[in-house]
């Protein structure tokens, strides 16, 4: 009997390590593999396929003797039966560390594909797969490295976003724990592919789980990409760093502030050289894409938004982890048969979607199609597709008064409207809160609103709006 | 224990080394000092007001150290969810442990959830967080 039990950073703190311990000092074996992605059920344990979870230290003797209640085979598991998975086909199976594991499931075909066509050809690949960025704003990756392609100057640059930084997103930090080969041979393809010999993964400091593991995996597959270096870079504490600029100038050893575009980093990036600056789960979707062809991704998904998306399904939530499936899916298909509505069994009153700067979305917007265009014409963002849930005791005014106070304590500090306009929101909103002068004050916050969307640097000022206003605009009696 | 001279000899020749080299002295000495930014000021061939601004600019960099151990608390949206806010009143009813907020842990159907130095922990309650808190 081999009992496989995850290590990533949910079931640590779930208490997975102490579950392995006492299967360890029954005399049974354990392997730590990655996760399924159903947090719920953490810590999960899997024997020979059958799962049990959640799991406590009381319970590993009666699983032993077989007389613990099952969940079934896992892959059977509606949480899981019913996903599209491509980026994370190896979630629960492999050992993150393993790269004899890595072999065994496909890994490194990507990469040799990519060899064996060449640059242009790989490029094209992705342009007819019609991947987007999937770090929220959604412009097409193959677009991005051709023009760093093209660039003139020596040296180029691969650089990983991995400064996850929305509340309800963890898919990067899955992919960093749980198959931190997958993302050095995106990185190596797309090194390949623009002409970049030097790659950056800029991991936020509150994922040392994720640190540690792409550390050593870079070590163990130094010899199987080179030419190309891949190194890790820690951040240090600040939400803005997920904003490209902000995090070429935080690389650079600079505050983290935004810098104007243009120059866009594609031609002037890290150290002003052309780099391309893609998200985790970008760069973890190109194995998949180079191995099976770009028409083969380009199948999955709705609209212009093609392909898998790895949602994260979070806040208070009954079934809460990682949904990956094709663009196209409903929201309410994801909060309440995927999800199974609040976990406090209270009534769903609102969900947020892609993080602190996305629009909160009644019930009544359950019909959206997860699709980027879909959302915007919501005035919503599919962001990182992280969705928080929230039940009815949530507090409307409080959430939108929220979004103004991290905007302001997260603000880098370079252009005004995100700086002040922050600050001077949260102080009207408490006036609104405290019922003084509610109808003026409620359109100074929509003045000020369209200030800060149309005239910050980047989406931090910019997409603040999107959660104060939608919270005004669906729930006006949480302000009055 | 690292000097600072030590640090610098890692990093100096990295690419941008100075948030590298700020981590390492931040884990080190528990804080940046001031004397600590001169030197690093001086290897880096930067102003101290320039090293003076990335530290003031990150959250994981101190000034001064802290006494007390640390525990940092996620009060981001997926936790207040998921119920965060009830435990702000007991981490302020005490003094020993200081209680921070940080912004996401990447726990976040798991939540309420907090950090102490690399070690996490979800599904906070009331009970468990009083646990933790006198543990630390």
């Amino acid at each position: 009997m081999t009992v496989r039990i995850s290590d990533d950073a949910v079931a640590i703190a779930c208490g997975a390590d102490e579950v392995a311990a006492a299967f360890i000092a029954a005399g049974v074996a354990v392997e730590r593999v990655s996760s399924w992605g159903m947090q719920y059920l953490e810590p999960l344990v899997d024997i020979d396929g059958v799962g049990y979870g959640p799991v406590s230290v009381d319970q590993v003797a009666d699983i032993i003797d077989g007389k613990a209640p099952s969940l079934g085979r896992i892959a059977d598991h509606p949480f899981i039966a019913t996903q599209t998975r491509l980026t994370f086909a190896r979630a629960g199976k492999t050992r993150p560390l393993s790269l004899d594991d890595y072999y065994a499931s496909q890994g490194w075909l990507g990469l040799a594909k990519a060899h064996e066509m060449g640059a242009e050809a790989t490029i094209d690949t992705v342009i007819t797969s019609g991947l987007r960025g999937r770090g929220g704003a959604g412009f097409p990756a193959g677009i991005k490295w051709q023009t760093v392609a093209r660039a003139d100057g020596g040296q180029k640059y691969i650089v990983c976003n991995a400064d996850e930084g929305d509340s309800a997103t963890f898919a990067d930090r899955m992919v960093m724990e749980g198959d931190p080969f997958m993302l050095i041979e995106g990185m190596a393809i797309a090194g390949f592919a623009v002409g970049a010999d030097k790659g950056y993964v800029y991991i936020r400091s509150e994922y040392p789980h994720a640190i540690a593991k792409m550390e050593a995996a870079i070590r163990l597959s130094a010899h199987l990409v080179a030419p190309f270096v891949v190194e890790v870079r820690v951040g240090a504490g600040a939400y803005v760093c997920g904003e490209e600029t902000s995090l070429l100038n935080s690389l650079e050893g600079k505050r983290g502030e935004v810098r104007a575009k243009p120059p866009l980093p594609a031609l002037e990036g890290l150290f002003g050289k052309p780099t391309a600056v893609n998200n985790v789960l970008t760069l973890a979707a190109l194995p998949w894409i180079l191995t099976h062809g770009g028409e083969a991704y380009a199948a999955f998904g709705a609209g212009r938004s093609r392909g898998t998306m790895p949602i994260q399904i979070a806040g208070n939530v009954k079934h809460g982890g990682l949904y990956e499936v094709a663009f196209g899916i409903t929201l309410g298909e994801l909060v309440n048969d995927i999800g199974g509505g609040t976990a406090s069994g209270r009534p769903v009153r609102c969900v947020q979607v892609g993080g602190p700067l996305g629009a909160y979305l009644p019930p009544a917007q359950f019909h959206l199609p997860l699709d980027y265009e879909a959302f915007a014409a919501a005035d919503a963002l599919v962001g990182h597709a992280g969705i928080t849930v929230f039940d009815d005791t949530v507090d409307m005014a409080q959430m939108a008064r929220f979004a103004m106070e991290f905007c302001a304590i997260e603000s880098c500090g370079k252009c005004t409207p995100c700086r002040l306009g922050s600050t001077r929101g949260v102080e009207t909103i408490d006036q609104i809160i405290a019922g003084k002068n509610v109808e003026a004050n409620l359109a100074l916050i929509a003045d000020l609103s369209e200030t800060m969307k149309f005239g910050s640097l980047c989406a931090l000022g910019g997409f603040t709006p999107y959660p104060v206003m939608s919270a005004i605009k669906h729930f006006p009696e949480d302000f009055r | 224990m690292a000097s600072i001279a030590d640090i610098l000899a890692v990093h100096k020749d990295k690419e941008g080394p100075l948030l590298p080299i700020l981590h390492d002295v931040q884990k080190a000495f528990g804080h940046v000092s001031e004397d600590a930014m001169r030197e690093i000021a001086g290897a880096l061939n930067l102003t101290r007001a320039e090293v003076y601004g990335v530290v003031s600019f990150y959250h994981d960099f101190r000034k001064e150290a802290e006494a007390r151990p640390v525990l940092k608390l996620c009060r981001a949206e997926a936790c207040k969810a998921r119920g965060v806010e009830a435990l702000v009143p007991i981490a302020d009813n005490q003094n020993r442990v200081k209680v921070e907020a940080v912004y996401c842990l990447g726990l976040c159907a798991v939540g309420p959830s907090a950090m102490v130095g690399d070690t996490v922990y979800a599904r906070l309650d009331d009970a468990k967080f009083k646990t933790l808190l006198e543990a630390m």
